[in-house]
């Protein structure tokens, strides 16, 4: 089997048919440290199951996951159950399975941005809320590789943004891995190193550049949604390294 | 008018409902947290299954109302992967078709079913020393278990992948449980009877979770209000001649009522 020099998680041909139906066909995928690589498809294109094969939860019907076992992995949920039953502040949810202390506590939270709300009930969080207390909770874990479903489902379009700009920054003071999975391509291609286009298979891979000059991309997501991320990603600024694909990210020209 | 309490068969009940009730408190709490209280239900019905076959096999009642409640439950966790039906219609036929087996397997033993009627509604008044003995017992030893899954139970709770992505061996944690519940099914039957115990289970924790904002808090004061709904329950039944297990539920279901006059704590 290839393996790839110094990933961190690594699927090769991960294959899972569920009642005769294909749910993943042979998909390969990889993150390095300090990656973010995001998965990208329409619903229904198996992004949410291939994050649990990736994670273990799922037992593949054929293929492999390469995933050392002492790996420390950050998982935020794409669904988090707000109406949850159980009587739940934001510090509990944080020490959930961890015992940390609370300076760490402390720290985690004012990382995300949330420090004030410490002691509130978890089913009173807004959707932003919500994903920054699972963030904060997630890399109380130091992790290696951050897996983030879906970050910003529940949240607002200006909240959108600053939930990026929050993983952008995560990922520059903690060097981990940033797998992520989307539905919404906007910012997922300023902030992304390497994105997967997926349905059922993978389409496409490589650079945001390449990805959405590819003819499989602008077939799944229609010649519209490809001329639109061009032109979001044409007044963003690219100013991390590329090094995975070979394309140049960089727009010296562009600033924020 | 107090002298009843000086009754040894009152004491006894006393005894017996108390502990049931500390034991129900935060189990109910599970129930409530992971929405289970059908499954509950269908467990402690299966349960009548086990006694009419230690009627007619001439083993403890008590032994086989756990055999049966375990093997439902784990029939149940294999049937679920099947995805074929789904679990609140599996439960219902399991529910009923064990409450009916249970019936009819009484029945064929005893002659009537009647006869056995203080196992479906409970007779908490007839208990014995050892009855009283044989409740603490399982009481501590389902409180025992319960404290060792607690902090995973939790963490399941709230978001079962999560906490399975975390380390946690759910499967482990859920077979506890599912013994954990058969166990208390068992201990229960005889107090309130395998009707209600669910009822038992659920509206103390239900009750519990408008006061409380966190798990802990939550289970002490579920534990507590059923007891106070045992005492209460008691009282009925001394006084105004109510049957007694019923009149434990009514109680419980009153004090719930209570709870919603406040505002839900944050």
């Amino acid at each position: 089997m290839l393996k790839v020099a110094n990933a961190i998680l690594s699927a090769r041909d991960a294959t899972l048919v569920i009642g005769g139906r294909t749910i993943l066909d042979k998909v390969n995928i990889d993150v390095r440290p300090n990656e973010i690589v995001t998965v990208i498809g329409p619903n229904g294109a198996g992004k949410s199951t291939l994050v649990r094969c990736l994670l273990g939860l799922q037992p593949l019907t054929s293929g492999e996951i390469i995933r050392p076992k002492a790996l420390r992995i950050g998982y935020v949920p794409q669904r988090f159950p707000l109406t949850s039953n159980v009587p739940l502040d934001v510090r509990r949810l944080l020490s959930l399975t961890l015992k940390p202390t609370e300076s760490e506590i402390d720290d985690a939270l004012a990382e995300t941005g949330i420090a004030h709300l410490k002691e509130a009930n978890v089913s009173r969080l807004s959707g932003g809320e919500l994903q920054r207390a699972l963030l904060a909770r997630a890399l109380l874990r130091q992790p290696e590789l951050l897996v983030l479903d879906e970050p910003v489902q529940a949240v607002d379009f200006l909240g959108e943004a600053r939930m990026y700009e929050l993983i952008s920054e995560v990922r520059k003071r903690h060097g981990c891995g940033i797998l992520m999975v989307s539905h919404d391509l906007h910012m997922v291609m300023a902030e992304s190193d390497h994105v997967v286009c997926l349905n059922g298979h993978v389409c496409c891979e490589g650079g945001p550049i390449k990805v959405q000059q590819d003819p499989e991309f602008a077939k799944l997501f229609g010649p519209a949604a490809a001329r639109m991320i061009a032109a979001y990603t044409h007044n963003h600024d690219h100013d991390h390294e590329s090094h995975d694909c070979g394309h140049d990210h960089h727009h010296p020209d562009h600033r924020h | 008018m107090l002298d009843i309490l000086i009754q040894p068969f009152f004491q006894r009940a006393l005894l017996a409902g108390l502990a049931i009730a500390s034991v129900a408190g935060p189990v109910g709490c599970f129930i409530v947290w992971r929405r289970m209280a059908y499954f509950g239900e269908t467990l402690a019905h299966s349960g009548l299954f086990g006694v009419g076959l230690g009627l007619l096999l001439g083993f403890s009642l008590t032994l086989g109302a756990v055999a049966t409640a375990v093997a439902v439950a784990l029939l149940l966790m294999l049937m679920k992967s099947q995805r074929v039906l789904a679990t609140d219609t599996l439960l219902g036929i399991l529910s009923h078709s064990s409450l009916a087996l249970g019936i009819v397997t009484v029945g064929l033993v005893t002659g009537s079913a009647g006869d056995h009627m203080d196992l479906l509604f409970g007779d908490i008044l007839t208990v014995s020393w050892k009855d009283v003995a044989v409740v603490w017992a399982g009481g501590a030893a389902v409180l025992l278990i319960l404290g060792l899954l607690w902090r995973d139970l939790i963490a399941m709770s709230v978001h079962e992948e999560l906490a399975q992505a975390e380390g946690i061996n759910v499967r482990r944690v859920e077979l506890g449980f599912v013994l954990l519940i058969a166990l208390m099914t068992a201990i229960s039957m005889k107090i309130v009877g395998l009707l209600l115990i669910t009822a038992l289970l659920v509206i103390p924790a239900a009750a519990a979770r408008r006061l409380t904002n966190s798990p802990e808090t939550m289970a002490l004061v579920s534990a507590a209000i059923a007891c106070v709904a045992v005492v209460m329950g008691l009282a009925l039944s001394a006084f105004a001649n109510a049957i007694t297990g019923p009149a434990i539920v009514l109680s419980a279901g009153l004090l719930f009522v209570l709870t919603l006059l406040r505002p839900q704590a944050s």
